[in-house]
């Protein structure tokens, strides 16, 4: 299989606190792979880390094969192929629901504004938002905004999306409507990397699930077992904590 | 100047204003204070035949003291504002000078840089470019770090970073600033054109009030009134449209 991503003993220091302990894994083309895990495990951190948002401290981070930490691709267009979604939605409040679709692909791709506002359209559509084009951020709801972050991502065309606890900051009756883009989204073959703590959505959707914990990957699997029949103590210890609450 | 009534509330203000004076001016009847009517006449006579040249140089270096202001502060608080390790450094210096009265240090600047164009300028700087500096800085701590971080996510370089989310950010606070200081850099330019030099409002007034010629000086008065006035709405407009999210 095609891996887009693939991480090689990966470690990220925070001045003496090591947050990521060799973490080795990868990312397939039209993969679904979740990563759960303890406040504080270094998810989070992992994905800036992909994003080079964070720069590791040693190991290798390759895409398509080549180690981007070589300096063979300029950071800014490794970037764009990644896409990014936050958990606190960060659009930029200034400018309008279309706008924060179109500044990156204008200002970054380069591309002309007709082209870049059919994108915009093309995405915004596919998660429901056309309706609000011309709105600010700060007129619409939390799981609208999160809607047109992820349309924002997806207008630049990237090869792959990194959620970083996406529905995290939202009001539970709008959770629903954020998690089913994202299902569509998986259905419709784009690869996801996602940090969650929505379980349901990790065992319905992914492909792969990750359970980190304390800066190490302790295991990964299919949901049906990581859910079902963990292999580690530590990753049944807290799926009982977990689905308790 | 946000809506119609602050344009009527200005314009109500400037008609009590004038009419007080005017009922005053009646009352004395005494040439050192003229009727407002006598000097608005006055202002229409003599605008472009003695006054023009003298508003301009005072407009040149109240923009140039601004701009130059800008110049220096906005970068200097960007830098404040975006590492740690410079504000450590320069912000002891800035709060230190902040409250010092900038008024004192004329004698200073002009033994150092003497009577001509130069303190003039600086007076004005020293006086608005510690609030560029400040409110500059501050506008660039208080954008969310992650705003940089999802631009940043779309493969931006530094200098887009600068151009789409820190200079839209902190223009605006950085206009007020100087609205803020213009009333007192306004004074200050009055009060440094009254040396060393022939031109200017400042001169202006005071060479009309040694000539005892009040119609002039208050003529003076006013349209350096005026031109605050203008420049203070400006920038207000300026802010307004730069701003749109507020
Ligand atoms: N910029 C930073 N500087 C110093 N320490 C950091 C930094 N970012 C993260 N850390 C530390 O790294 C550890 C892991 O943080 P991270 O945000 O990756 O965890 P997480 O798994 O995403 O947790 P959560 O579920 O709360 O989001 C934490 O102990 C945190 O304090
Ligand atoms: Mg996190």
């Amino acid at each position: 299989m095609d891996k887009i991503i693939e991480v090689r003993h990966l470690r990220k220091v925070f001045g003496n606190n090591e947050v990521l302990k060799d973490i080795n894994f990868s990312v397939s083309k039209g993969e679904v792979v979740c990563i759960i895990g303890a406040s504080g495990s270094g998810k989070s951190t992992l994905l800036r880390c992909l994003n080079l948002l964070e720069y590791p401290t040693s190991g290798e981070i390759l895409f398509h094969g080549v180690n981007i930490l070589e300096q063979k691709m300029s950071n800014a267009v490794y970037r764009t192929k990644l896409g990014m979604v936050f958990q606190q939605f960060n659009l930029f409040n200034n400018l309008s629901v279309l706008d924060n679709c179109m500044v990156g692909q204008i200002k970054v791709l380069k591309k002309d504004k007709e082209s870049a506002r059919k994108t915009a359209m093309k995405y915004l559509e596919l998660v429901g938002m056309v309706q609000y084009i011309n709105a600010k951020p700060d007129q619409i709801s939390g799981g609208q905004k999160q809607r047109v972050a992820i349309a924002r991502a997806l207008s630049m065309e990237p090869e792959a999306l990194l959620f970083d606890e996406p529905t995290s900051a939202l009001d539970p009756e709008l959770v629903g409507e954020v998690l089913k883009v994202m299902k569509d989204l998986a259905r419709s073959g784009m690869t996801m990397l996602v940090v969650t703590h929505e379980m349901g959505f990790a065992r319905e959707v992914a492909n792969r699930v990750v359970f980190m914990d304390a800066g190490v990957i302790v295991e990964e699997n299919v949901p049906e077992v990581i859910f079902n029949n963990p292999a580690n103590e530590r990753t049944r210890e807290f799926l009982r904590r977990i689905l308790d609450q | 100047m946000q809506s119609k009534e602050s344009w009527r509330g200005a314009f109500c203000s400037l008609a009590v204003v004038l009419v007080a004076w005017w009922l005053i001016s009646w009352i004395i009847r005494l040439p050192i204070v003229p009727s407002p009517v006598d000097v608005f006449i006055n202002i229409g006579q003599d605008f472009f035949t003695k006054m023009e040249n003298h508003v301009l140089y005072s407009l040149g270096r109240i923009f140039g003291g601004i701009g130059l202001s800008i110049i220096i502060g906005v970068p200097l608080g960007y830098l404040m504002g975006t590492y740690e390790r410079v504000n450590r450094l320069l912000s002891p210096l800035v709060y230190f000078t902040y409250p010092v009265p900038k008024l004192a240090l004329l004698p200073v600047v002009m033994l150092l840089f003497g009577l001509g164009e130069a303190s003039k300028l600086i007076m004005i700087v020293l006086i608005v470019v510690f609030q560029i500096i400040v409110s500059s800085r501050d506008a660039v701590v208080n954008i969310p770090p992650e705003i940089f971080r999802s631009l940043q996510s779309m493969g931006a370089s530094r200098i887009q970073m600068l151009t789409e989310i820190i200079l839209p950010a902190t223009l605006p606070e950085v206009l007020t600033a100087t609205r803020l200081a213009l009333g007192t850099a306004v004074s200050i330019l009055f009060f440094t054109e009254t040396f060393g030099t022939e031109f200017g409002m400042g001169y202006f007034i005071m060479d009309a009030w040694l000539r005892v010629d009040y119609l002039d000086m208050y003529g003076g008065i006013v349209v350096l009134s005026l031109m605050g006035f203008l420049l203070f709405t400006l920038i207000d407009v300026a802010e307004k449209r730069l701003s749109p999210w507020r």
